[in-house]
């Protein structure tokens, strides 16, 4: 098993026409033939995408989802119209909804939050790299190349370093069940919690790697969460990474939620916490897979 | 993005906010006119600088035991004298570093008859994903250290953003603020007022420290510090005309032209990475390798090969600098891209210090092809690790 998407998801695609989106729709097609089975825009239903696999083109999501059977959508949308756009997805009842979008205002994620609490679908992000089950089908952006097929959970804040865990831990021969980018802004779908949870639950994940960076409180949340669920019993194998150690304060790096803000946030507490809850925290983000090798030997 | 007091309260008011009357000004010759226009007998010359602590910031230029960054001034005369001590000199506060930042702007205000001095500030609770009101009746004082010492005097109001501030958000701020009478119902009209403030022009922090119950019984928003979201600049045109660019460093200015994320830093390592996180972890690297980054530069997601040029001529214009370490991994990002664009702007600029390059992801062959095949002094790395000894070794060997 994997969690979130195998190989029978179905994907729409909301800003396929865009470069962005029709670019990442060709990679997804070309890893393990993803199910990629239409694309959404409010001017060209009707059409069809011209990619190397055309794809018929809906109004809506609601019509697409009705058309395909899809069960999952991916936002390329561009930050004016994302929320909206997650919006109509929620509203469409699409059970996964993944948003790669960068520079979403925050307050129009706010708004999408509280639409999220009371649905029935799950957001990933926004501003993430996506999801990835090695050989059976990846949304978002993250480069195929680099998976294999194996036992390792990722989820990570960070994009680029979550490509960094998966191709480490390819290295190492373990390869993934699952890696999950949740995303770097402050407001988003899905925090480690949930992820953690899911990991925790799925036999194919016999370890876990979680990259967390500076910034609010959730990797603090998530130990906490992990010290009570292995008083329960429930317990994996962890390696962990926090960037942002030589970050000043006060200053945004990059990601909308990577600022230490009034002494919180920072580094320092994050590690502390992960390493209370048993996960074996790197000092450098170079050396993931040798440490998740490490924590698995126990 | 930040603003001034003087302008956060102007915005403010334009929603209705209790604020002194005042006039800024950038010349000391504006200083007299400036307090005449005001009622007196008491005024308050404020430094206009984006950092905290002026009160208790001292000015480099002047004695030690001189006043610091807000004065109370008693007459016309003594507004004009604190105005010719402030305007142009440099004031060092906690948060400006030792260099200080130059005073450029005063406000002039009307003083105040202050009876308590409390604290609120509006701000994004990410841990329930609302904004929220944080208050204190701990006013006037650092409130990152009443959060220390004494974490129940703030409390925290998230507000639904479907309802928006409710009549139980209302009793709930003023129960906290411990407020009565008249300033309870000053309370109840600005509350919402602010919130409205914060959610219409998209802010990601709006501080009132202090907010003032003055001696007649009734509510002042004392001091106004206001952040927006970067993010929601692009539909808010007046924002943008108060950026005060004199306050903000100058290839940080020249890298938000190119939507590019960069932080200067103290280091002399120059970094450009993609992905805010690998950027954050290559920092890390580099300082557990025993190094020290000159700059935080995230050249995003789907960067073209003029931006990654404009990149590479920040990070070179820093003197600091005396390697460069080039590290990505590409999923939107693609290799080949961010290979043309090193190699347009080595060849425009020149390289004078060492540089490697770290490669991997989405067409990594075809990248890695093109800097070899460029003829440059490139080093190339296999991984981070390898990539961040070989720059740390390469600048120590200098």
């Amino acid at each position: 098993m994997s969690i979130l998407i195998d190989k029978n998801t179905k994907i729409l695609v909301q800003g396929l026409t865009g470069n962005t989106g029709s670019f990442h729709t060709e990679q997804a097609l070309a890893y393990h033939g993803t199910k990629m089975v239409g694309g959404i825009h409010p001017k060209k239903g009707g059409e069809t995408w011209d990619g190397s696999v055309p794809l018929p083109i809906f109004s809506t999501v609601a019509e697409g989802k009705e058309k395909t059977g899809a069960n999952a959508s991916v936002v390329y949308v561009p930050p004016a119209g994302a929320a909206a756009a997650i919006i109509e997805a929620i509203d469409a009842e699409i059970p996964l909804i993944v948003c790669i979008t960068e520079g979403i205002p925050v307050t129009d994620m706010i708004k999408v939050k509280a639409r999220l609490d009371r649905s029935k679908s799950r957001l990933i992000g926004p501003n993430c790299p996506g999801i990835v089950t090695p050989d059976e089908c990846k949304i978002g952006i993250m480069p195929g190349n680099i998976f294999r097929k194996g036992s390792v959970g990722v989820v990570s804040r960070s994009g680029t370093l979550t490509y960094e865990a998966v191709f480490q831990t390819t290295n190492a021969g373990l390869g993934q069940s699952t890696a999950v980018g949740i995303g770097g802004d402050p407001v988003k779908g899905t925090e480690f919690i949930d992820m953690l949870e899911m990991f925790l639950a799925d036999d194919e994940t016999k370890s876990i790697i979680m990259i967390g960076e500076i910034g609010g409180s959730a990797e603090e949340d998530a130990a906490q969460f992990l010290i009570d669920e292995a008083k329960r019993g429930r317990k994996k194998p962890m390696a962990g990474f926090i960037a942002g150690r030589t970050a000043p304060e006060g200053r945004t790096m990059g990601h909308a939620g990577a600022v230490i803000s009034g002494g919180k946030g920072g580094a320092e507490d994050k590690i502390a916490a992960m390493e209370a809850a048993g996960i074996r925290v790197s000092p450098s983000p170079a050396r993931l897979g040798t440490t998740l090798v490490e924590a698995i030997k126990g | 993005m930040n603003i001034h007091e003087y302008q956060g309260k102007q915005l403010l008011k334009g929603f209705g906010a209790p604020v002194a009357d005042g006039v800024p000004v950038f010349k000391i010759e504006e200083a007299e006119a400036a307090a005449k226009a005001l009622p007196g007998p008491l005024y308050v010359v404020k430094s206009q600088i984006h950092a905290g602590g002026r009160g208790k910031g001292k000015f480099k230029e002047l004695p030690a035991d001189a006043k610091g960054g807000v004065r109370l001034a008693k007459s016309v005369d003594e507004v004009v004298a604190f105005a010719k001590e402030m305007l142009g000199n440099t004031l060092v506060t906690k948060q400006t570093g030792p260099a200080g930042k130059q005073v450029n702007r005063l406000y002039i205000e009307d003083g105040a008859d202050i009876d308590r001095e409390l604290y609120l500030s509006i701000l994004v609770d990410r841990s329930v994903g609302r904004i929220a009101f944080v208050v204190s009746t701990e006013g006037g004082m650092d409130i990152e250290a009443v959060a220390h010492d004494t974490p129940e005097k703030i409390i925290t109001v998230a507000i639904d953003p479907e309802k928006g501030v409710t009549a139980d958000d209302l009793k709930a701020l003023n129960s906290a603020l411990k407020l009565s009478g008249e300033a309870a119902k000053d309370g109840e009209s600005l509350f919402p007022i602010l919130y409205k403030a914060f959610v219409e022009k998209d802010m990601s922090l709006l501080e009132v420290n202090p907010l003032i119950v003055m001696k007649n019984g009734r509510l002042r928003v004392l001091d106004a510090k206001v952040s927006f979201d970067n993010n929601a600049l692009f539909r808010h045109a007046d924002v943008l005309e108060l950026r005060d660019t004199t306050e903000e460093d100058a290839k940080e200015i020249e890298a938000s032209k190119y939507d590019l994320a960069y932080v200067a830093l103290d280091g002399n390592i120059g970094c450009m990475v993609n992905g805010a996180g690998l950027a954050m972890a290559t920092m890390d690297i580099i300082k557990l390798y025993g190094a020290e980054p000159a700059n935080f530069l995230d050249v995003g997601g789907g960067a073209s090969k003029e931006k990654v040029t404009a990149a590479f001529k920040i990070i070179t214009a820093d003197p600091a600098v005396e390697g460069i370490l080039v590290n990505i991994f590409g999923g939107i990002m693609k290799c080949d891209v961010i290979a043309e664009g090193v190699i347009a702007a080595v060849k425009e600029v020149g390289l004078k210090v060492p540089l490697v390059v770290r490669l991997e992801g989405t067409n990594v062959e075809l990248g890695k092809k093109i800097i070899n095949e460029s003829g440059l002094n490139v080093i190339s790395a296999d991984d981070l690790d390898d990539a961040a000894k070989k720059i740390v070794a390469a600048v120590k060997g200098n």
